[in-house]
């Protein structure tokens, strides 16, 4: 979706400031948080897909707003009461009214092989069709929808090239919507700095982009890379 | 963004504290989370995962022709020899920086970075001015942060927007030839992994 969240090519945000020696959280609410969003995934299925989509759904104004812990916040409590694993109530009264859907809670003394494992996005299969190559120009789709999806504005329509084919992965722009995982190749498209941003882009400069096989098709070159 | 210790007590005492505390709360007497895991969680990312991790990577390719050629070609697998590699970094790319380009990652859309190598990110990578700016004037950006490259070095700035996970291999420093694997570790930095500062 085109929101607040897909800066990409935005001017206004003034010059990135730095703080040395910046700890890791800043306040004790941000490590809860934190672990939260580590922890309960391996009780509640929540995607990363899911927790994106539900980020870009904050309105715009607050969602440049508000710290970014807290953006996630919103996005998993939502989550756990569209799952049914908590209430819009309970949330407010800080106190659980319903017994437990779930015992399987991340221990103590498995978050290091948890963490050490990951959760790779990368698809449980062997072989899908595939109609790209390294090396082959492609043109990226000129959609803009209204749900989830990992093209950023700026790459729409412009032509690039395939540079590293990454094998088969799930598709968020249809996983996010609960349509599926549409597994397929996932490519880093080399885009030059003056097909995406025309006369100011630095010639010197190109942007590598990683889209799937559906955002991309077969195009002409009309600029080198 | 400021965030001067005013601001986090006023947090601490209500507003985004409070209901982070209440969800932890449900989610525990659910069953849902275990407090002692989160505190895990924490303590591997605030202590145990971060940059070193990345610059011990890089100071074994500098340091192992061998090495550094699995590395480029297998990135994941690479690191796993370290002992590396897990969440958000489940398919890992290290990009090289050679004399003929720069490598420089960010992520746009929301904040993906390696954690098995770099730990969380800092707030400037996830604010909107880096986001913003990066992918359109690199150059203007680098130079704030103190990398003046030559004007006909390519700079390529890779947008995380799916799951791979980049993490840049900065040139070794001229002066190092003498330097063991520990002492180059010691000279690496984040944001030179990130693509953003010279070592």
């Amino acid at each position: 979706m085109n929101g607040a969240h897909d800066m990409g090519g935005m001017h206004g945000f003034g010059p990135v400031c730095r703080a040395p020696n910046e700890a890791v959280f800043h306040a004790e609410w941000e490590r809860r948080m934190f672990g939260i969003a580590a922890a309960v995934p391996y009780a509640v299925p929540l995607g990363d897909d899911h927790l994106r989509r539900n980020i870009e759904r904050i309105p715009a104004h607050e969602y440049l707003a508000v710290p970014y812990y807290e953006l996630w916040f919103r996005s998993i409590s939502g989550l756990l009461i569209e799952q049914g694993a908590i209430t819009e109530d309970e949330l407010a009264r800080g106190t659980a009214a319903f017994a437990p859907l779930s015992q399987d809670a991340v221990r103590p003394s498995g978050v290091a092989q948890a963490v050490r494992d990951g959760a790779s996005a990368r698809a449980e299969v062997s072989d899908v069709p595939q109609r790209l190559a390294p090396g082959d120009i492609v043109r990226v789709s000129n959609d803009h929808p209204a749900y989830h999806t990992r093209v950023p504005r700026y790459v729409r329509g412009c032509v690039g090239r395939v540079m590293i084919d990454h094998g088969i992965f799930d598709f968020p722009d249809t996983k996010a919507q609960d349509a599926g995982a549409c597994p397929q190749h996932c490519y880093s498209v080399e885009f030059t700095a003056s097909e995406i941003w025309g006369a100011d882009g630095d010639p010197t400069s190109t942007l590598a982009v990683d889209l799937w096989e559906s955002h991309l098709t077969p195009a002409e070159e009309t600029a080198p890379c | 963004m400021h965030d001067h210790h005013d601001h986090d007590y006023d947090a601490e005492e209500s507003g985004i504290a409070l209901r982070v505390k209440a969800l932890e709360q449900i989610l525990t007497d659910k069953g849902l989370v275990d407090p002692g895991a989160l505190d895990a969680f924490v303590e591997l990312f605030e202590n145990r995962i971060g940059p070193q991790c990345g610059a011990a990577v890089v100071a074994r390719a500098w340091s192992d022709e061998g090495y550094k050629a699995r590395l480029l070609d297998d990135s994941s697998a690479a690191i796993a020899e370290l002992g590396l590699g897990g969440l958000q970094g489940e398919n890992l790319v290290v990009l090289e920086n050679t004399d003929e380009v720069h490598n420089v990652v960010v992520c746009t859309l929301c904040s993906c970075y390696p954690w098995p190598v770099l730990g969380l990110p800092p707030r400037w990578y996830k604010s909107a001015p880096y986001r913003s700016r990066v992918v359109r004037e690199p150059r203007a950006v680098l130079a704030e942060f103190g990398t003046v490259l030559p004007e006909d070095r390519r700079i390529r700035v890779w947008d995380s927007s799916a799951e791979i996970r980049y993490m840049v291999l900065p040139q070794r420093p001229a002066g190092t030839a003498g330097m063991d694997e520990a002492a180059l570790a010691g000279i690496v930095t984040r944001d030179g992994m990130i693509g953003t500062a010279p070592l």
